[in-house]
């Protein structure tokens, strides 16, 4: 079966009056219809970007400036702006962030709805209307005529959330880039917004990419990680393997900085030192000014190397299950 | 939002009688009429009996109390100058003025508006960076010099408008209206570009801050991202954004336009209310400067009111607040 997507070398950068600030810098990965991969990371570290890159939605001074994206057979970098719009909300939808901010806050939500239907689907006011309600229904929200009549200020931020999704389950895409969509919600909320999620995609077999920089959420949902840091991905493979065996030691960083139960009382594990800035990175491997195990052989910069079936890391000294076995 | 009306309307009330108070003592103040109505030979009883007919001879707070008695039944006094009601004669001009104005305003609000945006959508553009260098020309040379130079080439070198006057009005409901006849409408639009330049410039400026602004936000990305078309983006998520801000300074400079068009009236010679309040002032005629001033207020608190209701229009939000409130 062919991917759905494949990105090969994707490199973004924004050029800034202090340089050329390389926020994706050669990212590789790629997606089977249904599949749910987390794309994690800092702050900074090009996961969202990777997301608009997709979509072609990178604002100026940012520009895909190599690489490919092939969705479903069709490259969108070298696709002209025409077939991204009719790709983008239809086949390839976006949660964002920030609830409060995604909504348009002068519109009525029945007209923030109807319009995506009908940026895609000849269809009449009426008809559109009755698919957006329908969408309300399936994300959960209860007296939907009633709502539809809403300004966004007058919902809750899970509630604006709910009505994010459900626009952009609203034309059954094959793949959702949904950007932190718990992050800005409280914890109650974020279990039902994720549970959520997770079921309309496995009843629609859409594929997700789940982007966070929260292991914690992600590990329960995805079923791959890509784990970036400084533009690239630095480990990928599949979820199990990574939590309990993560190779690379940013990854292995990352796991012991999430509070867990039986370590409690101790003092949580934390990376030293600060990601790079963009525009001055590091030579060799990016995070060898922060790594434990760093030496003279990380530079120059490893490549994402394969360990085991299905799992890749950038690494010169990565932590291996042999090795931790003779440890332990 | 019928208290709210209602508690807005009780301000623009309370703003009318401060104004009023204040107009009345200041021209108080200006100076003696008589000494400039009458003849300098007149006698002393001459001055003493025109005085005692124009009710001068009173004390200010009775003055005062008879003006607004007279007012609040729709009298403003009578020109000292052209003997008739002072409200009438600013009536007579009012026309003039607002067709001008509401000319000035269509031009800036439907030229500055799209040009701001495209301005914003596209601000290191070869066209965004000349609509921002335009607009900066548009707001500092002086307004008196726009309009000399607006005749100077427009009607003197190249001959294709009027210079100044009115031109053929037609009679609508009362009222002699230019913009209804070819001829006064050439005769409208050097005056109205000339009252319309500055206000675009402001216009475009702020629309402009404020597409960058907005284009920022995650709902125009958000947008983008449902497939919507550019023009649907632009035409709705942002120019209603936009409209909010630019709605505030169309309702305060519609008052400023309608109130001071003076520059642009004496500049084309348009018989407006500006060249009348001119007039006024240099011959003391008390009735017609107040009427005048109390009219401006009137237009400027009127056209607040109507700026306040399009904006809870324009921004659910305000709305709601109102419920709340």
């Amino acid at each position: 079966m062919t991917k759905l997507l494949e990105i090969e070398g994707l490199q973004t950068h924004f050029f800034t009056r202090d340089g050329v600030a390389k926020a994706v810098d050669g990212v590789s990965l790629s997606l089977d219809r249904g599949e749910i991969l987390g794309l994690v990371g800092e702050s900074g570290s090009g996961k969202s970007v990777t997301g608009f890159s997709i979509l072609g939605l990178v604002d100026p001074p940012g520009r895909v400036v190599g690489g490919r994206i092939v969705f479903d057979g069709a490259d969108l970098v070298a696709g002209g702006e025409r077939m991204m719009r009719g790709l983008r909300g239809r086949r390839i939808a976006m949660i964002f962030q920030d609830p409060m901010m995604t909504l348009n806050p002068v519109l009525r939500i029945d007209t923030q709805m109807i319009e995506t239907v009908r940026a895609h689907a000849d269809v009449s006011r009426a008809a559109a209307r009755e698919r957006a309600r329908e969408a309300l229904v399936r994300v959960g929200i209860s007296s939907p005529d009633e709502r539809l009549e809403s300004y966004p200020h007058q919902f809750s931020g899970g509630m604006r959330q709910r009505v994010a999704i459900a626009i952009a389950l609203l034309h059954e895409p094959d793949l959702i880039i949904a950007d932190e969509p718990t992050t800005a919600l409280d914890v109650t909320i974020q279990a039902q917004i994720l549970s959520e999620v997770q079921t309309l995609c496995a009843e629609a077999g859409t594929a997700l990419i789940w982007i966070t920089h929260d292991l914690a959420v992600v590990s329960g949902l995805a079923d791959r990680l890509a784990v970036m840091y400084a533009g690239r991905i630095i480990e990928a493979g599949p979820t199990a393997g990574i939590i309990a065996r993560p190779a690379h030691p940013y990854t292995k960083g990352l796991i012991e900085s999430v509070p867990q139960g039986k370590r409690h009382g101790t003092l949580l594990k934390q990376i030293g030192g600060m990601t790079p800035s963009l525009l001055h990175l590091p030579r060799g491997c990016k995070f060898a000014p922060r790594c434990p195990r760093a030496d003279a052989a990380c530079d120059p910069e490893p490549p994402l190397a394969e360990i085991a079936a299905g799992r890749g890391v950038r690494c010169v000294h990565p932590h291996l299950e042999a090795e931790e076995s003779a440890a332990s | 939002m019928i208290v709210y009306l209602v508690r807005r309307f009780g301000q623009s009330l309370l703003a009318i009688v401060a104004m009023a108070i204040l107009v009345f003592v200041g021209v108080y103040a200006i100076g003696n009429p008589v000494d400039v109505l009458i003849n300098p030979e007149a006698s002393q009883a001459e001055i003493a009996a025109t005085t005692a007919r124009l009710g001068l001879d009173k004390p200010l707070w009775q003055q005062f109390g008879i003006f607004v008695w007279n007012a609040a039944q729709g009298d403003l006094g009578t020109s000292f100058v052209y003997g008739r009601p002072a409200l009438e004669i600013i009536v007579d001009r009012l026309p003039a003025t607002m067709e001008l104005a509401l000319v000035a305003l269509i031009l800036s609000v439907g030229l500055g508006v799209p040009l701001g945006v495209w301005a914003g959508l596209r601000p290191e553009s070869v066209a965004g960076r000349t609509i921002m260098g335009g607009s900066i020309l548009g707001f500092s040379l002086p307004n008196f010099w726009q309009g000399m130079l607006l005749i100077l080439v427009f009607a003197v070198l190249l001959g294709w408008l009027p210079a100044g006057g009115r031109g053929e009005t037609v009679e609508v409901l009362g009222m002699r209206l230019s913009f209804l006849t070819l001829d006064g409408l050439s005769h409208l639009i050097l005056p109205a570009i000339n009252l319309a330049l500055f206000k675009m410039s402001l216009i475009i400026r702020l629309a402009r801050a404020n597409t960058r602004e907005v284009c920022l936000q995650d709902y125009v990305k958000f947008a983008r991202a449902k497939g919507l078309s550019g023009r649907r983006v632009v035409m709705v998520h942002i120019l209603k954004n936009i409209m909010i801000p630019v709605v505030t300074i169309i309702g305060l400079e519609l008052g400023s336009m309608v109130a001071f068009a003076i520059v642009t009236e004496t500049v084309f010679a348009w018989p407006g209310m500006g060249k009348l309040l001119i007039d006024s002032i240099n011959l003391l005629d008390r009735p017609v400067i107040v009427a005048y001033l109390m009219l401006t207020v009137l237009i400027i608190v009127t056209i607040n009111l109507v700026v306040d209701v399009i904006y809870s229009l324009l921004d659910p939000r305000i709305r709601l607040s109102e419920v709340k409130g």
